[in-house]
């Protein structure tokens, strides 16, 4: 029997592709090998209604269990691969067995950074966020009245710092540069989720540096700041980014730089290997780029099954992004990446707005607040090449939907 | 419990009783439903587990909300009357025989 397409690593660019695959009536066989003891999940939710107990574990499932014993799809859980022997085009687990593929798909993600070890990254109540067991593991620490440290102002500090607030624990968040988000976002969308956060009680320190953690012995019990400070703590979280996990791809010999380097079909430097999803290094309007979300993962899969079922197809869907945090809905279209400009759009009500931002006059993305207009609307507007004034967007009164259609 | 029906196109049916309190994207993915994709996981981001209703269901499946209005807009095939986004409708006993029109974009 022909050995059949392998997929390493069981994430959401995993399930996409093999949703693709049967949805395309492509007939050769499917092997999904994950480290987890779970068919693929949403993650997303992990930061948000899982950890504050709303959603049960099975609601995570992208697609039930049955359903790939029904798409005969065979799944290996719990399952390392230690190596790529592409001479041989076979994989090989740490159980020292062999498996061998025709094509090859490197789902493999990306893993939380965590804190160094010599300033107490590894002491008990200190936690990353990025798996169902990472959850399962802080969710019994998250108790009203505990004293939760956030280390890392991004979108999981951020979701988390309003998980612990909504279930009654004293926040306090910790981040090194001179405003939350700032790796990702403007002055204006830091503001508002700054304000957001104090407005529900987070103590929020920016240009904080952490010095190290401090422990009674195994135990964190609070941290020092570069500055001197204490802060007391009962359990931490750290946010502070992910790495992309290349190590297989690294020691087989595939071309990576900052992720898996990929052509515009998702393929590897060795043409039976194709990689998607946060571990691929793919270019985009010229530039070499990583994303880690939901959408690219998912349309790197699709895209990947396309292509193995023979259509002529290349990447370039439009990223988008969203984030929950109290009720505050955040939904991004496009990348900011090199923006000079941004232009504030107020909302229906007090708690919406939008942040356009733009190269010069081309405009390359939106952070809507509670906006969905703008977020809906500005995509068809960005899809479509358009490029409204500054003028125009800021102006409350002006029709998006006119302009998108228009 | 409701047992809920999803149409295509070509005029086949799936159908598949669905517990109560889930959502009729998670239901129309676990069997297998075409065409719903349901991205952002429900959060009324990704506007991919659009439905059609059949009229005289409407009413029971709830208001239409300001959210789910906008992101109607976002939809592959154009939003009609009765479109939904199936992530927002919830099974109960109310909509057993739900009968959901799938469209298929081109």
């Amino acid at each position: 029997m022909a050995a059949p397409i392998v997929i390493i690593g069981a994430g959401q660019a995993a399930a996409s592709f093999i949703s693709r695959h049967v949805a395309l009536g492509n007939e050769q066989p499917l092997l999904l090998v994950g480290e987890e003891s779970h068919p693929p999940y949403q993650r997303p939710p992990l930061s948000k209604k899982y950890l504050l107990g709303e959603l049960e574990r099975e609601r995570l499932f992208i697609r039930p269990l049955q359903w790939y014993a029904d798409q005969a799809v065979e799944l290996r859980f719990d399952t390392r691969i230690d190596r790529i022997d592409r001479a041989r085009k076979q994989i090989v687990s740490s159980g020292g067995e062999t498996i061998a593929y025709d094509k090859l798909l490197l789902c493999t993600g990306s893993s939380a950074r965590a804190l160094p070890a010599e300033i107490g990254g590894s002491l008990d109540g200190v936690f990353t966020l990025r798996s169902i067991v990472d959850i399962d593991r802080m969710a019994p620490e998250f108790q009203a009245g505990r004293k939760l440290l956030i280390v890392g102002g991004g979108y999981i500090g951020l979701e988390a710092a309003a998980v612990g607030r909504q279930l009654g624990l004293e926040v306090t968040l910790l981040e090194m540069a001179d405003r939350i988000l700032q790796r990702v976002a403007a002055a204006a969308t830091s503001d508002y989720f700054r304000n957001l956060h104090c407005a529900h009680g987070v103590s929020l320190h920016e240009s904080a540096r952490l010095a190290r953690l401090l422990s009674d012995g195994r135990k964190v019990r609070g941290a020092e700041l570069e500055s001197g400070e204490i802060i007391d703590a009962d359990l931490v979280l750290v946010g502070i980014g992910s790495v992309p996990n290349i190590e297989l791809a690294q020691a087989a010999g595939l071309d990576c730089d900052n992720g898996i380097s990929v052509s515009e079909t998702c393929q590897t430097s060795d043409t039976h290997i194709y990689a998607a999803g946060d571990c691929s290094n793919f270019v985009r309007n010229g530039q070499h780029i990583r994303l880690e979300s939901v959408q690219n993962a998912a349309d790197q899969g699709d895209l990947i099954a396309r292509v193995l079922a023979g259509e002529k197809v290349t990447y370039t869907a439009l990223p988008w992004f969203w984030s929950d945090q109290y009720d505050c809905k955040l939904q991004i279209v496009g990348l900011n990446h090199g923006y000079n400009q941004t232009v504030l759009r107020p909302g229906t009500n007090p708690s919406s707005q939008s942040v356009w931002y733009y190269r010069d006059q081309q405009l390359l993305a939106i952070d809507a607040m509670n906006e969905p207009k703008s977020y809906a609307f500005g995509r068809k507007i960005i899809e479509a090449g358009k490029h409204p004034t500054a003028e125009q967007v800021a102006d409350p009164a002006t029709d998006l939907k006119a302009l998108a259609m228009g | 419990m409701a047992n809920i029906t999803w149409k295509m196109e070509d005029g086949s049916e799936i159908s598949a009783d669905v517990k109560d309190g889930l959502n009729l994207m998670e239901a129309a993915t676990a069997n297998n439903v075409p065409h719903i994709e349901g991205e952002c996981g429900g959060c009324l981001s990704c506007a991919t587990c659009h439905v059609f209703v059949a009229p005289e269901w409407l009413a029971k499946t709830g208001e239409v909300d300001d959210i789910e209005d906008t992101m109607l807009e976002m939809t592959d095939v154009e939003r009609e009357d009765n479109s939904r986004l199936s992530c927002q409708i919830i099974a109960s006993a109310e909509l057993d025989g739900l009968v959901l029109q799938v469209p298929e974009p081109e």
